[in-house]
């Protein structure tokens, strides 16, 4: 596996106001890396500097062995990007704009027709390959900037909340794309979807207050969840009594949740401590005591609980 | 294909996909021709040369300039565009060479449309050609001078308002500099070379000797001295500003 993107201490400042503070971190070719953080943590600064739009404070980003600070455009002939809210020139058409951009990016003319095709083609445009951008609706005009960023192939793909705004069957779509683009290219996409970085990504880090707080895969984060193995017991209302008097002793049970009472079956979860297996002795208690049970299942851990946790605290603010 | 003129053909497309680029050409038309034929007295002077029709130039640029100039880099800023822009493979100097390219080739044609006022000429009388020909490119390096500044004042804010009127008070500031009441606010107080020095920087004074055929080098050189100045400024202002 090769590194392909390769940030290192990367360091903004806007005066007083430090939007990210050395930031360290590489992705591989193959790689999807999901780019997590509340509003305002530090995720497009980021981005804006390693695809040479800002130039960092300190530290840099090396793209294909390309520094970014010493040599922006060779970094950024690499690099493909969908800034946040994919800006676009809303009185071209996506055919004016595509041409566009293979024209800057200087695409051989041998290659120039069938990159496009190819991009129209992946992202499904011919319906609105000739309608001015400014009258699509938002999931289009979000394909649009997603067909811009991918036209030259590039080798690193930065992508920022690409699913923002996109019906559930656009999302699978783009998630379906960005998976079967990442065999030969590095991609990292920002995101505050956790379900995307379920889908999706093969790494994540999460940033908070401009710094690097977790870089794991998405199931070492998992871990961190306070639900990580924690059991969800779906049984009738009535029972739930008895079910917190079998558990009751339990030496690796944290605490019990009674959740929603949908019906008459109620949901409770019972939390774990630490990361210690008590799905078993659960299971157990629950047959002795003869307690109906609708529905048992292990937690994998909440990715968003997760998030919470390590960004927690953190309040929003302004870009 | 070069990147500033590929960014240059999509700023010129973009002028004629607005009604802007029709009404700027439409109300520049008629305007050059109100004021050549009411103000400046075309048949009463009696003589075929284009003076009448030259010496107005700075006065319809001084606000129908800045409009062309205003959406250049505003416009990006406040849509976000700037960000697709400057992340391509482009270098700074080449999107500002490229759209400025596009709007002073926008301000060329409008200009060239005024050519039947140079056919009625010839067919009244026998003209100096050679005087006409250097009006007509000294009319394109002014408007380009206007436009420069324009592309200027256009990256310092998002608003194009703002970017119009700031860039028309400029340019009038340029042309006033020439002119007595200037002039005699500085004289009385002020060594004589700064007096000729702000009388030099006026658009006016070097204008009028362009139309006039007195074919100075200097007069160009200085058209495109502010060009330059200007345009350099704006590469330096789009690198400052484009993150906030």
């Amino acid at each position: 596996m090769s590194t392909m993107l390769q940030i290192k201490g990367l360091t903004k400042r806007f005066g007083q106001f430090v939007a990210v503070e050395d930031v360290s971190f590489s992705v591989n070719k193959g790689e999807v890396l999901g780019f997590l953080g509340p509003n305002g943590a530090g995720k497009s600064t980021t981005m804006k500097m390693v695809t040479g739009f800002l130039p960092p404070t300190s530290g840099t980003a090396v793209v294909c062995g390309q520094d970014v600070t010493r040599d922006a455009i060779s970094v950024k002939r690499h690099v493909g990007y969908l800034p946040e809210g994919a800006p676009l020139y809303e009185d071209m058409t996506p055919a004016g704009l595509l041409a566009f951009v293979a024209d800057v990016r200087k695409l051989a003319s041998s290659e120039r027709q069938t990159a496009i095709d190819n991009a129209v083609d992946k992202l499904q445009l011919d319906e609105v390959f000739n309608q001015q951008i400014g009258t699509l609706s938002k999931g289009f005009k979000r394909r649009v900037g997603l067909a811009q960023a991918i036209l030259h192939d590039p080798d690193v793909l930065i992508l920022d909340e690409p699913t923002d705004g996109l019906d559930p069957n656009q999302k699978h779509q783009v998630r379906a794309l960005i998976g079967e683009m990442s065999k030969d290219k590095a991609i990292v996409i920002s995101t505050h979807l956790l379900e995307e970085v379920d889908a999706v990504c093969s790494r994540a880090i999460v940033i908070a207050r401009g710094k690097k707080v977790a870089d794991g895969t998405p199931a070492e984060l998992e871990r961190r969840s306070a639900y990580f193995n924690a059991v969800s017991v779906r049984l009738p209302n009535e029972h739930v009594g008895s079910l917190e008097g079998a558990l009751n002793g339990i030496d690796d049970v944290d605490r019990i949740e009674k959740g929603a009472v949908r019906g008459d079956i109620a949901h409770v979860v019972v939390v774990s401590k630490g990361e210690s297996t008590i799905v078993e002795t659960v299971n157990a208690r629950l047959r002795e005591k003869n307690i109906p049970v609708e529905q048992l299942y292990v937690e994998r851990g909440r990715l968003d609980d997760v998030f919470r946790q390590i960004t927690g605290g953190v309040e929003e603010v302004g870009k | 294909m070069n990147a500033a003129i590929a960014i240059s053909r999509r700023e010129l497309t973009a002028y004629f996909s607005t009604p802007l680029a029709y009404v700027f050409i439409v109300i520049f038309l008629a305007l050059a021709g109100a004021t050549t034929f009411y103000f400046g007295g075309f048949f009463q002077r009696g003589q075929a040369d284009l003076q009448a029709f030259f010496s107005f130039h700075p006065w319809l640029y001084l606000f129908l300039i800045p409009a062309v100039g205003m959406r250049l880099w505003a416009e990006e800023r406040k849509s976000g565009t700037i960000e697709l822009l400057m992340t391509l493979p482009v270098s700074t100097t080449e999107a500002v060479m490229g759209k400025f390219l596009a709007a002073w080739l926008f301000t060329g044609i409008a200009l060239a449309l005024t050519f039947p006022i140079w056919i009625t000429v010839n067919n009244l009388g026998s003209p100096d050609n050679g005087v006409i020909f250097a009006g007509y490119v000294g009319s394109f390096f002014m408007a380009g001078a206007f436009l420069s500044i324009g592309s200027f004042v256009s990256a310092l804010t998002r608003n194009q308002v703002i970017a119009f009127v700031i860039t028309a008070a400029v340019c009038f500031l340029f042309m006033m500099s020439g002119l007595e009441p200037v002039q005699s606010a500085f004289r009385g107080w002020t060594a004589p070379f700064i007096v000729d020095l702000i009388a030099s920087l006026s658009f006016l004074t070097h204008f009028d000797a362009i139309t006039r055929g007195v074919f100075d080098l200097r007069d160009f050189v200085y058209l495109v001295s502010v060009i330059g100045v200007f345009l350099f400024a704006n590469v330096v202002v789009v690198d400052l500003k484009k993150g906030s």
